[in-house]
């Protein structure tokens, strides 16, 4: 059987990446689009890790702890910004949020 | 083995990914999310982050999802409705996405110098053990600065929640 080799990490890492920009683009419900910014994170830490392990460095598995923190931050500070929109607009659909559509 | 664990759970991250983004109720996409973290966690797993795996689990699938669903529960958002699609994108979309996707992979394969398999266990390093210590000496002021980090996203929080905005 053909070994399994950084380079398929790379690409399961390469369609994560894809599909979570196509979710940010086309959806919109905001949640959605925030949990496509999860998953294009996600896809980062796939890289990462797979090149730590392909360069025998743990220095990419930190890089990916670092990642999964500021994601952490990201999605409370996502959220609640949500929060506060739905309470003033009454929405959370992107497309109907354009206070600053000229 | 690795092989085909690395098959059945790359398989079905990138499955749940592709339904996150098509189902059109939010809970049904969390749900899928759910799916790609925890097959995720097995990759990183295969890949020798031991430590990884687990936090990937801990903090994303139990902490960040459940704050996720949470959210949706409070805001009550129903199913979305689908804005109609120009002929072009519905017809020539995906074929050209898995063209890129082929092609990317391609370059990646020629550009990478050949290596040996990724087996199980032939990366040891990712313990707790030897990831606190890289991360509490050779890593101490980045991680310093991520403190200062969630510390800022959490006013932004307190404030964002305040009645006032």
């Amino acid at each position: 059987m053909h070994p399994v080799t950084t380079v398929h990490y790379l690409v399961v890492g390469l369609a994560l990446l894809l599909i979570g920009t196509i979710g940010v683009l086309t959806r919109r419900n905001i949640v959605v689009i925030l949990m496509s910014i999860e998953l294009i994170l996600n896809a980062v830490n796939v890289n990462l890790i797979a090149f730590s392990r392909h360069l025998q460095d743990l220095s990419g598995q930190i890089f990916a702890i670092f990642v999964i923190t500021v994601a952490v931050a990201e999605a409370a500070v996502g959220l609640g910004i949500l929060i506060a929109l739905f309470r003033n607009k009454e929405t959370v659909l992107a497309d109907e949020v354009d206070l600053l559509k000229w | 083995m690795d092989a085909i664990l690395f098959l059945i759970f790359a398989t079905i991250a990138v499955l749940c990914a592709i339904n996150l983004v098509v189902q059109k109720h939010p809970i049904s996409s969390a749900l899928s999310l759910i799916g790609v973290m925890a097959s995720l966690a097995v990759l990183y797993l295969l890949l020798g982050g031991e430590f990884l795996a687990a936090v990937q689990l801990i903090v994303y699938a139990g902490a960040i999802m459940v704050l996720f669903v949470f959210v949706i529960m409070l805001l009550n958002a129903g199913a979305e409705r689908r804005s109609n699609r120009s002929l072009m994108a519905t017809l020539f979309g995906v074929p050209l996405l898995a063209a890129f996707l082929a092609l990317v992979a391609y370059v990646i394969q020629r550009g990478l110098p050949p290596t040996e398999g990724v087996y199980f266990g032939g990366f040891t390093q990712g313990t707790p053990r030897a990831i606190g210590r890289v991360l509490f000496t050779q890593y101490l002021l980045p991680f310093e600065v991520t403190s200062v980090l969630i510390l800022i996203a959490i006013i932004g929080a307190v404030v964002l929640a305040r009645k006032e905005i």
